[in-house]
């Protein structure tokens, strides 16, 4: 629908934008696995105020706007144990492979990094052969 | 400062993504669904935002960042095992349920029970991620 995509396309250059400031204000890239990641195994210590403020206004902004809207819509599964395998795969994928959507995708392909570009290609190659591949055992998402 | 400007980035971040339906794992899922309804969205979510930061990258030749240090350097064109190995397991995780870590974290607060859960798995995935990435690095040798 046009309005989902110029919804995208606004919500979409505020991430771009988003990055951009973080980018050129503090000189980093803004990766949300990355920046978890490092809080998670130890190995962002030494910046982990920065990260640790950057995912407080990641968690806290959206929520409490959501909020102010009387909520949003997820549409997330109710099978916990899907949730918890998805969580992690993506939880190691996305530290081995250094990067997400937002650091291989956002942030790698606008500056044409070949890491980033084929990353993105994979990830998104995987995803749609997951989704066929429910798609034909369960017979739907 | 630099935390006030992360904390900012990171309230940004969160809106684009909620505002553009990123948070919503039916548009996500939509996207990956090539050979099903295919919902675009996500793609103008992606040109969106790479559009203002490829400017910000070529405004960074020659410059410093503005509150000091240096830019980061690109990380090479070495396409490893562990850049290809991680990149299919995200992407199968992703596709699943429909999450990624940034909109699982924008919607933690109000997302349910299973965003909570979904996050405290991936954090556990993070964990045991350096064990595995040091096996991948010793080659099929150590294995």
């Amino acid at each position: 629908m046009p309005i989902d995509w110029i919804m995208g396309l606004i919500g979409g250059l505020l991430i771009g934008g988003a990055a951009a400031l973080f980018l050129l204000v503090n000189g980093r890239i803004m990766g949300a696995s990355g920046l978890l990641g490092g809080l998670v195994d130890g190995s962002g210590r030494s910046d982990a105020g920065e990260r640790l403020a950057m995912i407080a206004g990641l968690i806290v902004v959206p929520g409490v706007i959501a909020l102010a809207m009387g909520g949003a819509q997820t549409h997330l599964t109710s099978n916990m144990g899907l949730i918890v395998v998805a969580g992690v795969l993506v939880g190691i994928g996305t530290r081995l492979a250094n990067g997400c959507t937002s650091g291989h995708g956002v942030c790698g392909i606008s500056r044409l990094s070949l890491r980033g570009i084929i990353a993105t290609l994979i990830y998104i190659g995987a995803g749609a052969v997951t989704i066929a591949a429910l798609r034909s055992i369960v017979g739907g998402l | 400062m630099r935390k006030l400007v992360s904390f900012l980035v990171g309230g940004i971040f969160g809106t684009g993504l909620l505002l553009s339906g990123m948070t919503d794992t039916a548009k996500v899922q939509g996207f990956l669904d090539f050979f099903g309804d295919w919902d675009v969205t996500l793609a103008f979510v992606m040109g969106g935002a790479i559009l203002p930061m490829a400017l910000a990258w070529r405004w960074t030749i020659g410059r410093r960042p503005v509150l000091g240090g240096k830019f980061p350097v690109q990380s090479g064109t070495q396409l490893d095992t562990k850049l290809v190995t991680g990149s299919v397991l995200f992407g199968m995780g992703w596709a699943l349920v429909g999450l990624c870590p940034g909109p699982a974290m924008a919607s933690l607060f109000w997302g349910g029970l299973g965003g909570i859960v979904f996050v405290a798995a991936m954090i556990a995935g993070m964990l045991v991620a350096p064990a595995i990435a040091k096996r991948l690095d010793a080659g099929p040798a150590a294995r």
